[in-house]
Formats: structure tokens, sequence, C-alpha cells
């Protein structure tokens, strides 16, 4: 999806404005949305393609007029909305208005270490060989999907070349769209910044973005 | 004056119980929506914030550093499994799955971002700082890294080349920065003191034994 969280390249957003001594939460409430936000996938069942998806597909004047806490916020209420754990209008009142769904698992505080530990690894086995080495000359698609997707669109139709192999890894394209994992081989590919800017670049600099083999395709 | 000072006394008191914003009372009123259906531990939340506010956090990434300096053996095993390398250390687990990472020197200079939404790796730095999630970082670091260093204060030599990871899927970029001058005799623990945050990133450079003492964080 060509939306507005896809900012490569972008201009005009003004100076990048570090913050002395900035703690890890402005507020309160920031804590318990990233909280939730991390509790809620359990009894939601939903991955983190999904949650990618939920957020960047908010309204494009609201994903810019928000903080970042309250993107993850809006996120999980679309998805809790979306399989009817809780209805808009019970966010709305704050009363439970429908009934409560039957729910596979949810995350108990005595498990949050083992399960924060584990993580959510990608790599997946290869069931066929990669399609690139590094050092072959690729170039991005010019393909412009209606879902979710991870090829950036400052990269997309321009050259670039294999600079790491990652192995095997879940298929963000299929996964935000409950189609599966479908793994594909993913790669750095690395490209130059004048390939990508034009002539005003720095001659040597580079932009490396990690592409799966399906955003790819042999120059 | 003296009248008036008990009552300030008292609405100062509650802060953010007197005065919270629609967005902290969204928050309230969702969290209570979850637990009463069941959906949510809250003692669960408490430990996800315990961890992410006060357990994890760029302290870990420096002692991969500082290891990294001055251990031949560690340092091998970190270019070539870097995920083995820390996961031997001890920082496992979500949002640091798949690691690699990028080593500087005086001919290339390596910087992290995440364009298209905030992926950064948690278990060697923690949560991301409000920046690093900011449009003007993610939009502009693609096409102007050596503009956002200097919103850093950060200059490079003209020789050094900047090399751009954009962190589009599950594997997450540590920049092991130059070691610096001055360091010979250091041992794990002060060197460790050098490096910050940002110098792993990719927006600041460690610091200087002269800097580290002038900040505190140096006998």
């Amino acid at each position: 999806m060509n939306g507005v969280h896809d900012m490569g390249g972008m201009q005009d957003f003004g100076p990048v404005e570090p913050e002395e001594n900035e703690p890890v939460f402005h507020a309160g409430w920031e804590r318990r949305a990233f909280a939730l936000t991390l509790a809620t996938s359990a009894p939601g069942g939903w991955n983190i393609d999904m949650s990618r998806h939920a957020r960047e597909s908010l309204p494009p004047a609201q994903y810019l007029g928000s903080s970042y806490y309250q993107i993850w916020l809006a996120g999980i209420e679309k998805l809790l909305g979306e399989r009817g754990l809780i209805t808009p209008e019970e966010i709305e009142t704050g009363r439970i208005s429908a009934p409560v769904k039957p729910v596979e698992r949810i995350l108990k505080a005595e498990d949050v270490a083992a399960v924060m530990a584990k993580g959510g690894p990608a790599d997946r086995p290869a069931s066929e060989p990669a399609g690139f080495r590094i050092g072959d000359r690729v170039r991005a698609r010019n393909i412009h999907p209606e879902g979710h997707t991870r090829l950036p669109r400052y990269v997309r139709g321009h050259f670039g070349e294999i600079s790491r192999v990652h192995g095997c890894h879940i298929f963000p394209d299929a996964h935000a769209h409950g189609l599966g994992e479908r793994p594909h081989w993913l790669y750095s590919v690395s490209f130059s910044a004048r390939e990508l800017w034009g002539e005003e670049a720095a001659p040597r600099d580079r932009v490396h973005v990690d592409l799966w083999e399906p955003y790819l395709e042999p120059a | 004056m003296s009248g008036d000072h008990h009552h300030d006394d008292h609405h100062h008191h509650d802060h953010e119980g007197s005065e919270l914003s629609s967005t902290a009372l969204r928050v309230r009123a969702l969290e209570s929506l979850l637990v009463e259906k069941g959906y949510v531990d809250p003692a669960a939340l408490d430990e996800l914030i315990e961890t992410y506010e006060h357990k994890v956090g760029p302290k870990n990434g420096a002692r991969v550093v500082a290891k990294a300096w001055s251990d031949a053996d560690f340092l091998a095993m970190l270019r070539e499994d870097a995920t083995a390398a820390i996961t031997s250390l001890g920082y496992i687990g979500r949002q640091g799955e798949h690691m690699v990472a990028v080593e500087n020197t005086p001919h290339v200079h390596n910087m992290v971002v995440c364009t298209l939404c905030s992926c950064y790796p948690w278990p060697v730095l923690g949560l991301p700082p409000v920046w690093y999630k900011s449009p003007a970082y993610r939009s502009r670091s693609v096409i102007d890294p050596r503009g956002v260093l200097s919103d850093f204060g950060v200059s490079l030599p003209e020789e050094t080349d900047v090399q751009v990871w954009d962190s589009t899927a599950e594997v997450r970029y540590l920049v092991i920065p130059m070691r610096p001058d001055g360091t010979a005799n250091m041992n794990e623990d002060d060197l460790a003191a050098l490096v910050t945050r940002d110098s792993m990133i990719g927006t600041g450079l460690a610091l200087s034994p002269d800097e580290a003492r002038a900040r505190g964080l140096l006998a």
C-alpha cells in the first residue's frame, strides 16, 4: 500500500530533535498502551504483520496527526474490533455490551519473561534454493500492492546489488492478510545513493534495504 | 500568598489523576474492558512495563560493543553470527531474533533506520527514543543521512562513506562504533561507559575517555 507510513525520502518534516535524558515513556498512558499492545496479541491471535498493517492503514491524516503510542492504541482498537473482542461501542461508552468471546490464550504475568525471551523468529526452512547470491545485480520491482508490503516506494524500479543473504523468512505481504507464512528468501540489497537520489548524492554512500525475493527481479 | 499556599500544594499532588488527557482516559477505559472480559492479566501489563522501562536498555548493547572491542574471538563470532554472539551474553528475545552487527571504520559509517515503522533491536537497546520513530528521522535518514548526522552534531570526514540500513524485515542492526583513541589500556567495564545509545544506532560516535569523564560516566 502506498501509504503515508512509507516515509523514506519524503521531505519537509523538519530537523530531527533528540531529547536530552529522554525517559522511556512520556506519560502513564504510554506505558499502558505499550503493554496492552504486547498483551492483546495473545487473545487476539494476530501476528506482527497484521499489527503493522492495522497501524499503517489508519486514515492518513490520523496517522500523521497522532503520537507514536496513539497510533499503537488505534491499531489495537481496530484489531480488537475486527475480531469482535471489544466493539467500537464498548470503547466509546467504557461499558461491556458485547458478549465475551472464547479465546485460545491470554498472557499471564508469570509467562511474560519466557514469552519475551522466546520472541518470534521469522526464519523458516527453505523449500527451494535461493534465487540470488551475494554480488548479484537486481532490480526492485516497480509494483504497487494494495495490501501490506515491506517494499518501500523509494527503491521500486531501482537497481541494486545483493549484499547479504538472510535466509528464508515469513513473507509479510501474505502473513499480514491471514494467508499463511509463505516464506521466501530474504536479502539485504545495497543501492547506491546516486541510483536512488540522483547526482547530488555523495558518490559512494549506500542504502541497504531488506527485501524478499518476490520484490526482486534479475538485472 | 500564605492563604493560597495550601490550595496550590493540594492542586499539584495527584498530577496524572487530575489532568488526564482524552487519550489517557481512552487507554484506561480500554484496559478496564479487556481486564473485565478476561482477555488481559493486569499483572502481565505491569511485568511488561517493568521489563522494558527498567531491565532492558542500551547498557546491554554497550556490553556487546565493549566485548567486541576487547575480545577478538567474540568479534569473530559477532561477524559470523551476531545473533549467536549476542545470545551468548544473554540478550535475547523479541525484536532481536535475527541480529546483524555493522562495524564502523575510518572509511565507512553505518546508520540504522526503519522508514516504514519503528523496528529497533530491543534486547540490546531497549525501546526506541521518540526521534527514532519520528517522521523527520524516518523520511530523511535515507535521502540525507549527512544532514541528519549534523542534527546530532556529528560531521564525518569527506573520505568516510555513509551506509544506511533500512530495517524493513525482522533483521535488526546494531552499529559497532569505532573504538576511541586513548583507550588501549581500558577494561571492558570502562569501555562500555564510552558506548552511547546513539553510537549504536549510528547517529553518534563513541565518547572519548575525557568526554565520558565530563559526563560523569567514567571515574
